[in-house]
């Protein structure tokens, strides 16, 4: 089925099958491999990207039922440098293996946003094989102290 | 995943004449598609129906398609409800599911799960593997010889305590339920795990007003602080007047093949002092109809335990 996905504040039109998932458009289609394919089962959090604003699991939303912008962590900068989350993160050392940081940051972003009491509750649905949590959160609270800054 | 045609109808008018299985969030759906444990043909997003809105004027009227993350936040939801839901899953999944389709989610059974083994519930008649498997997590209340898997809902134990009600509509007409009296018990069929009738659509849910359940919570004890299904839950309201109880609800999660009231520890409430020893004498027969399965008889003193632990902290609100 012919689709049109707007990713990163472009228009992308597609032809897929009604099984795709956002994960795959993106990933396999699309050349988009910022989120990742953990479990591929709604359980690691590692594909997250943000539909209309709001953090979600690209591995079990179906390509064409997504009719709002999506955001990935690849068009989380609008500049030249990278978004202060990120900056974050590197400053934090966040990351061992890094296959969990692209969604780890797209929550912590909605964290920062929603300006969440708790990190660590907020953001259970991002496993981290590494178990990097206490620099995560410590990223998190960087960010957002700079977000205050602003 | 099995090759399946996609359709979006604009109206429920639209949505009704289609056969078909109703998507909404897909967190359940989906995920069970890519398991081959459900297999439909077709497939309708229902997304742009118009069966959103919360409405908290008289009660509270939340439309079937609105977000478990958007109903949690809602500062005029009953704080039961709210904690619940923001007890279940994580963000990223309770912004994704619809809150009708969280009452109609299937049961977390790994067996159900894996098409690999015999499940009556999947495959009516082809047996139970967790009766005599792994069944630390499976449900002492309303088990059956056929099935002993849980309700997976941290919500719906919620809206059972109050006495929920969802309205209905198909090509026959609309129609409303009690959600305690909707959910079915596994039986000899457990492959139905509710009313839902054929082309049925959940439209609303409908919670009757309740002034005392301001003074409510939700306890959910489980493996992991967050992030995890239920061991056992416990939802409790308490109207208390001059350090009495008046009255009470109480239902338990986890432990259950569906959403549990118990109405004998809501008796045994009525007129006692609100205090530690009168909730754990109402909570003793909270469990006095449980059947444990080899891996789970914890759960029969931990429900008991969950209970006064709710009641406790609901007291102090």
């Amino acid at each position: 089925m012919d689709i049109s996905l707007q990713i990163n504040g472009h228009t992308e039109q597609l032809d897929v099958d009604a099984g795709v998932t956002l994960l795959d458009a993106l990933r396999e289609r699309l050349g988009i491999t910022g989120p990742k394919k953990g479990c591929d089962r709604g359980q690691c959090g590692a594909c997250t990207v943000h539909v209309e604003g709001r953090p979600v699991l690209s591995c079990l939303t179906l390509a064409a039922t997504v009719r709002g912008p999506v955001t990935t962590v690849d068009g989380l900068s609008t500049g030249d440098g990278l978004h202060p989350v990120q900056q974050a993160f590197v400053d934090q050392d966040a990351l061992q293996c890094g296959f969990c940081t692209s969604g780890q940051i797209m929550s912590a972003v909605a964290a920062i946003e929603q300006d969440v009491d708790d990190v660590r509750e907020f953001m259970s649905g991002n496993i981290c094989r590494c178990a990097a949590y206490p620099n995560i959160v410590a990223a998190v609270d960087q960010a957002r102290r700079a977000d205050a800054s602003l | 995943m099995r090759p399946f045609d996609l359709t979006a109808p604009s109206t429920v008018e639209a949505a009704l004449a289609e056969p078909g299985t109703f998507l909404a969030g897909g967190t359940t759906l989906v995920d069970l598609m890519k398991l081959n444990v459900l297999t439909p043909q077709h497939v309708l997003d229902i997304n742009a129906l118009p069966l959103r809105g919360i409405d908290t004027a008289d009660g509270l009227r939340i439309g079937a398609l609105e977000r478990m993350s958007d109903i949690a936040r809602h500062p005029g939801v009953y704080p039961v409800i709210s904690e619940a839901l923001l007890l279940s899953a994580s963000q990223q999944l309770r912004n994704m599911a619809s809150i009708g389709g969280n009452l109609l989610q299937r049961t977390r059974c790994g067996y159900f799960r894996d098409i690999a083994m015999p499940c009556n519930k999947r495959e009516p008649g082809s047996g139970c593997s967790a009766i005599s498997g792994a069944n630390r997590m499976h449900a002492v209340l309303g088990t059956s010889d056929s099935c002993v898997a849980t309700h997976a809902s941290d919500v719906a134990v919620a809206f059972v305590a109050l006495d929920a009600e969802l309205r209905l509509v198909s090509a026959a007409g609309t129609r409303t339920a009690r959600l305690a009296d909707f959910y079915r018990l596994p039986g000899d069929t457990p492959e139905i795990e509710n009313d839902l009738r054929p082309g049925e659509l959940i439209t609303e849910i409908v919670i009757p007003r309740l002034d005392w359940a301001r003074r409510s919570t939700y306890v959910k004890v489980r493996d992991r602080q967050s992030y995890e299904f239920a061991l056992c839950s416990a939802a409790v309201a308490l109207d208390i007047q001059d350090s009495q109880v008046v009255d009470a609800r109480v239902a338990v999660g986890g432990v259950g093949t569906k959403p549990w009231r118990l109405t004998e520890v809501e008796a045994a409430l009525r007129g006692v002092p609100a205090t530690q020893a009168s909730f754990e004498a109402a909570a003793s027969v909270a469990a006095e109809e449980a059947k444990p399965l080899s891996g789970n008889s914890f759960k029969v003193s931990l429900l008991k335990r969950t209970v006064v632990r709710a009641l406790l902290e609901g007291s102090r609100r």
